[in-house]
């Protein structure tokens, strides 16, 4: 089997609930290496909680999340802990901590889990803040730059590991439309040059057409992944009314 | 009854027609609903409504909210709605106001039964207190974790706290402890002047400050001061989902921005204790001295032979106890918070609640415990 294709991420038979309230169930799909997968579907419908058991913060009620085979919430604390290290995460607002500048932001994760001397560090935190167009901000605070420069700070630091799987959760809320297609470019440039697996939870449609190669679609109404593909696939293919009328805006109502 | 802007005409049978005249907007003196559709009780005969906007001026809102609500009245009574000569606009509004209140109707609202609600509560009062023992549970690993050196948190902002909870905290503290101890001068002096022996207000100052005042004034002072900040911090961290960034790269919360919060702490508060105490003995000391007309070296000599070192321990127990129980309870709170600006809010002031009602209480234990042990 070509590495390139094989599956990175697998669900399977995955329930995600709040104690008795079931948010979504019978959940299965797969990621494949290289891949950028975009979880779509209206708000509230999951996707956030989704994305928390993807990164180790909610337990699914029942199901299987597994990177390269080894089921994570199946293993021991020492385990998930090494497999979350694989991981980036970019969340909504960026989730800088506020009492560190930039710099220290990006350094933390290198400072815990590299080898690298401070001289080093500070030299990798310098790449990664010009790679998300940050040059010279790694001695301000978060409270000192606006909303969109968070977010890019948010990423240099989810990628300082070089991690082989980004999540990003909403990555485009709140932020101008020229923002938001520089941040949906270097989405594409991550994949393309430092080879990461992404996935992306998100409802704005121009992100989802401009970087999705696979989808899942989760539909609030039957608890449930209803629809997988292509995005450009799914919008010119899909016979579900549910799939053609989220990513036409309502404008076309589907076949069925 | 109605203004000039409601006429009422019940002259075709079985239909009340109302006809609505000038402005009705949000600025004007306006009839209400409620009394055209109480009038409907006394005319059982009707079977239609309908509203004529044909001689209506301008409108906002307020139309709206005024024919929706005898829509929905005619509806409860099985009267058939209508309204006539209206702009397109009103009709958009009222259809979508009704739509809406359609969908909600779908939503069922459930009494819950007296017993039910009891057994909630008790079986939440055994979930908080299960979170609460897990969270001291792992404060107790990240203690030991700190102990064998494994834990990670950052020296610059354990010593940023040092500050916030100790220097940052002595202007206060100072105001606080002198006006304590003048009031503890002034009350002993009313009583021991019946007696002409003014001279023991050194001993109850200087015992009084030193052995619980002086740790318990410090007390609640850093409860509502430091805890509240933790409480505050730590929550709009955990809505900013900065504490779900430190677990997703495997750094336990407790150990990076809890343990360095309770040990500057438990480290200050002593500290801060022992400054009030002498802050106190001092203000006893100026008004003992100054207004009351004892001698200063009589006065001195009575609060060094009075308080024992005993006394001084003693208020240090109590001041790390408090310290221990200010940082707790206001990281517990912080870390525990919901995602929304209320709950911030709440969390802030629930430890600072907490903190002092657990203070009185342990202040409580502490000198029960000492008169059982004679000290």
């Amino acid at each position: 089997m070509d590495s390139a294709l094989k599956p990175i991420i697998e669900v399977q038979d995955l329930d995600l609930s709040y104690d008795d309230y079931v948010v979504m169930h019978g959940i299965n799909f797969s990621v494949n290496k290289g891949d950028i997968l975009v979880v779509m579907g209206a708000s509230g419908c999951g996707k956030s909680t989704l994305l928390k058991s993807f990164i180790g913060l909610k337990e699914p009620a029942k199901g299987k999340i597994s990177y390269d085979g080894v089921s994570f919430w199946d293993s021991d604390e020492a385990t998930q802990q090494s497999m979350m290290r694989r991981f980036g995460v970019l969340y909504q607002g960026g989730a800088l901590w506020s009492s560190f500048t930039l710099g220290e932001n990006v350094a933390l994760p290198l400072q815990l889990y590299s080898k690298l001397s401070a001289e080093q560090i500070e030299e990798v935190v310098e790449l990664k803040l010009a790679l998300v167009g940050l040059s010279g901000y790694a001695d301000s605070y978060p409270a000192q730059i606006s909303g969109g420069m968070r977010k890019r700070a948010g990423l240099a630091r989810a990628i300082a590991l070089d991690p082989d799987i980004i999540f990003f959760d909403e990555p485009s809320a709140g932020l101008d439309p020229v923002n938001s297609r520089m941040l949906d470019d270097l989405i594409l440039q991550l994949r393309d040059d430092l080879g990461a697996t992404i996935v992306i939870v998100t409802h704005e449609l121009a992100s989802i057409f401009a970087v999705g190669n696979s989808s899942v679609f989760l539909d609030t109404e039957s608890k449930s992944m209803i629809s997988v593909g292509n995005p450009k696939d799914l919008l010119a293919n899909s016979k579900d009314s549910r799939v053609i009328k989220f990513l036409t805006r309502g404008e076309r109502q589907g076949a069925t | 009854m109605f203004s000039e802007k409601v006429v009422l005409d019940y002259s075709t049978p079985k239909t009340l027609c109302i006809k609505l005249n000038g402005d009705w907007l949000i600025t004007e003196n306006l009839p209400e609903a409620g009394e055209i559709l109480a009038q409907l009780n006394d005319h059982k005969e009707i079977s239609q409504l309908t509203c004529d906007l044909s001689k209506m001026g301008e409108w906002n809102s307020v139309l709206i909210a005024f024919l929706l609500h005898l829509a929905k009245g005619c509806k409860r009574r099985n009267i058939q709605f209508s309204h006539q000569g209206s702009a397109q606009g009103i009709n958009k509004l009222l259809n979508l106001a009704l739509k809406i209140d359609d969908r909600v109707a779908l939503v069922k609202v459930e009494r819950i039964p007296f017993l039910e609600k009891v057994a909630d509560g008790v079986l939440h009062c055994v979930e908080s207190m299960r979170s609460l023992f897990s969270f001291l549970g792992e404060v107790a690993l990240a203690f030991y974790h700190l102990i064998t050196g494994k834990v990670y948190f950052r020296r610059d902002d354990f010593f940023g706290i040092v500050q916030r909870c100790g220097a940052d905290a002595l202007m206060l503290i100072s105001l606080i402890s002198v006006l304590t101890g003048v009031i503890l001068a002034f009350i002993g002096a009313m009583q021991l002047k019946l007696f002409g022996a003014q001279i023991y207000i050194a001993d109850i100052v200087g015992i009084g400050m030193v052995r619980v005042m002086g740790a318990m004034m410090t007390g609640i002072l850093m409860a509502g001061r430091t805890g509240a900040s933790f409480a505050a911090e730590l929550g709009l961290m955990q809505t900013n989902e900065e504490i779900d960034a430190l677990k997703t790269l495997g750094i336990s919360p407790v150990e990076f921005l809890v343990t360095p919060r309770i040990l500057a702490l438990v480290i200050m508060i002593p500290l801060l204790t022992l400054y009030a105490d002498t802050m106190g003995i001092l203000g006893g000391f100026a008004i003992s001295t100054g207004l009351l007309g004892l001698n200063p070296v009589e006065y001195w000599h009575h609060t060094q032979s009075a308080v024992k070192l005993s006394n001084l321990w003693i208020g240090l127990v109590h001041s790390f106890v408090f310290g221990l129980i200010i940082a707790i309870a206001g990281c517990y709170r912080g870390i525990k918070c919901a995602r929304s600006a209320s709950a911030v809010g709440e969390a802030t002031t629930s430890a600072v609640v907490t903190a002092i009602t657990s203070i009185v209480v342990a202040t409580a234990v502490i000198t029960f415990v000492c008169q059982i042990l004679g000290v």
